[in-house]
């Protein structure tokens, strides 16, 4: 609202804020993670709370970083979106027997579910990115254009934003060939498949064939493959029997 | 003891007007010698007006005719449109004039500087004593709350500021861009001087006379370069202001394109401020090619004006806040505020029982 009324001004209370939720955030996990005697990532509603605590660890550690302070007015409304999803939505379901500790299972589901978070970050300057690129196009600039980034630092943020995530999510992936048991194949396929895309786009990045604008779109698309993927993955019969 | 002020400004009076009022450096003197208790003048291209306060009615033929002291004729042979604002008015009035919300471009900041200034000469020449110091003091207050709490200053509202706004939003820091001016015209020039300022270090200057890009690189700095060299140069630089007196376009997507082909990942800001322009518009469709003609330029200005226009509300309500808080501390006295040393000591009162 603030935005669209063209009085939006970052200051620190928005930073603290979302500092303030994230305390919160970890407070909750850590408690579920208590009772569960594991890494709270049994069911589609932890999965949400996991990542949107993901989203704001991977913010707060990038927006003042690359004084991205606006980013805050763009990630939080998809952590509200993230957990208000997984508040409302009849999803906190118990499973049926309780799951024994698997570190590299756990290992696997988590720093998978960060790299998302992070793919979340880059997807969220992308939008920047494409919000402040079309204004300087059409020559149309609103109040929210004072208030972004330049858009070399924008696209400086992206791509490293972009490696991180690409980095985290190899990670995750490798670990879940040392879960002890063989993961779905389609599940496995899809992975893969969100791996390459994250690939392709940073090679099109690094050998200049890609421009900012297509990496800033490319980002949208690959988050929201990842996303896809991972309500696939917590979402069918799969999720009982694995984080 | 009643705040007053009277003046002239832009709103009111041309500026053939508002010179022969402009005033001189002993003129608060003499405004004392008019029965002001204090005063203080301020000048600005856009207005004189003198602040004052006093126990008894100054009559604003008086303080005309002190401003106009050193011309030969009545002030009122040239019929000047004085206004005048007494009390809460009064203060309502700096408030808007030192936030910048009575000036010809509507958040400029200079004023506050100005205002700043003419509060310190009149301090130093005791013209100014606990009232008016209270008054200043508070509009200044008022003018850094407005400031930062609405988006009043926000934009570049002239050309030549709103290309290196422009250029600031897409390259962020200045220091590493490489400029090149085509045509070193008197527009281009400043344009460049403005870039420039901002940290731009490398310039580069082509003019089909080379002389005249010499000339330029002798006066802001940079390099000339050879009027034939200037396509190599587009394969290197971020951001080219041209304004040649070229009739057909120089730049068109043919002949960039090929240039572009191996910086797709770096922005090239091309201000061409040339008419008949130097660059086909349809340049502007290219990847990663911004391109603002002079009448972008002037729509961007324009567009930042009218947002501006559109915060007149908000400093309006944080100016109304302030007045009446104003007045009533006053009101009360001078009792919460300990007026400076060196200011003469003037007789409490109510301004708002006696005044206003």
């Amino acid at each position: 609202m603030a935005l669209r009324a063209g009085i939006f001004r970052p200051s620190q209370f928005n930073f603290l804020a979302i500092g303030l939720g994230f305390i919160f955030q970890t407070a909750f996990l850590s408690i579920r993670g208590h009772t569960l005697g594991r890494c709270p990532l049994t069911n589609l509603f932890e999965v949400f709370i996991f990542l949107a605590w993901s989203v704001a660890l991977i913010y707060m550690l990038v927006g003042p970083a690359y004084r991205l302070s606006l980013m805050g007015a763009f990630s939080a409304p998809l952590v509200v979106l993230l957990q208000g999803f997984a508040l409302i939505v009849p999803i906190d379901v118990r499973h049926p027997v309780r799951l024994h500790a698997n570190p590299w299972l756990e290992f696997h589901a988590s720093i998978s579910l960060v790299a998302y978070g992070t793919f979340a970050l880059a997807c969220i300057a992308g939008v920047m990115y494409l919000v402040q690129e079309r204004q300087l196009k059409t020559h149309q600039l609103r109040s929210i254009f004072y208030h972004l980034p330049p858009l070399t630092d924008l696209f400086a943020a992206i791509t490293r934003l972009l490696w991180w995530g690409f980095l985290l999510y190899t990670v995750g992936l490798v670990s879940g060939f040392f879960v002890g048991h063989p993961l779905p194949y389609v599940q496995v396929i899809c992975a893969l498949g969100v791996w390459l895309l994250y690939g392709a786009i940073l090679q099109g990045r690094h050998l200049r064939r890609l421009a900012p604008k297509h990496v800033a779109v490319l980002c949208i698309i690959g988050f929201s493959a990842a996303l896809t993927l991972l309500w696939g993955i917590t979402f069918t019969a799969q999720m009982p029997s694995t984080p | 003891m009643n705040l007053f002020c009277v003046g002239l400004s832009h709103h009111t009076a041309n500026v053939e007007t508002r010179e022969r009022f402009a005033g001189h450096a002993e003129t608060d003197c003499i405004l004392r010698k008019a029965g002001c208790a204090e005063a203080l003048l301020l000048t600005t291209c856009n207005r004189v007006e003198v602040y004052g306060a006093s126990d008894k009615h100054v009559s604003t033929d008086d303080i005309a005719r002190c401003l106009a002291s050193k011309l030969e004729h009545d002030p009122h042979d040239y019929a000047p449109p004085f206004y005048r604002y007494e009390g809460a008015k009064c203060v309502q009035h700096l408030f808007r004039v030192a936030s910048g919300l009575d000036s010809m471009v509507v958040g400029e900041t200079e004023v506050l500087g100005q205002t700043k200034k003419a509060y310190e000469t009149a301090r130093a020449s005791g013209g100014a004593g606990p009232y008016l110091h209270r008054l200043f003091q508070r509009a200044f207050r008022v003018a850094k709350q407005v400031r930062s709490h609405t988006e009043i200053t926000r934009g570049s509202v002239s050309v030549g500021s709103v290309a290196v706004d422009l250029a600031q939003r897409i390259f962020g820091q200045l220091g590493n861009c490489k400029v090149l001016v085509l045509g070193a015209g008197e527009t281009s020039e400043r344009t460049a001087r403005a870039l420039v300022s901002r940290g731009v270090n490398d310039l580069r200057v082509s003019n089909r006379t080379l002389d005249r890009a010499h000339e330029l690189t002798r006066l802001i700095g940079g390099r000339a370069i050879s009027f034939d060299d200037w396509p190599e140069q587009c394969r290197e630089i971020d951001i080219l202001i041209t304004s040649t007196s070229s009739e057909a376009p120089l730049l068109t997507p043919a002949s960039l394109g090929p240039m572009l082909r191996n910086r797709i990942d770096r922005p090239l800001f091309i201000i061409d401020i040339a008419v008949p322009r130097d660059v086909d518009p349809d340049v502007n469709e290219m990847e990663g090619v911004y391109l603002y003609d002079i009448d972008s330029l002037q729509s961007v200005a324009e567009q930042s004006l009218a947002l501006r226009r559109q915060q007149v509300a908000a400093a309006e309500a944080i100016i109304a806040e302030h007045m009446t808080d104003f007045v009533d501390s006053i009101s009360r006295g001078l009792n919460r505020d300990t007026p400076p040393a060196e200011h003469p000591v003037v007789e409490e009162g109510s301004l708002r029982a006696s005044e206003l």
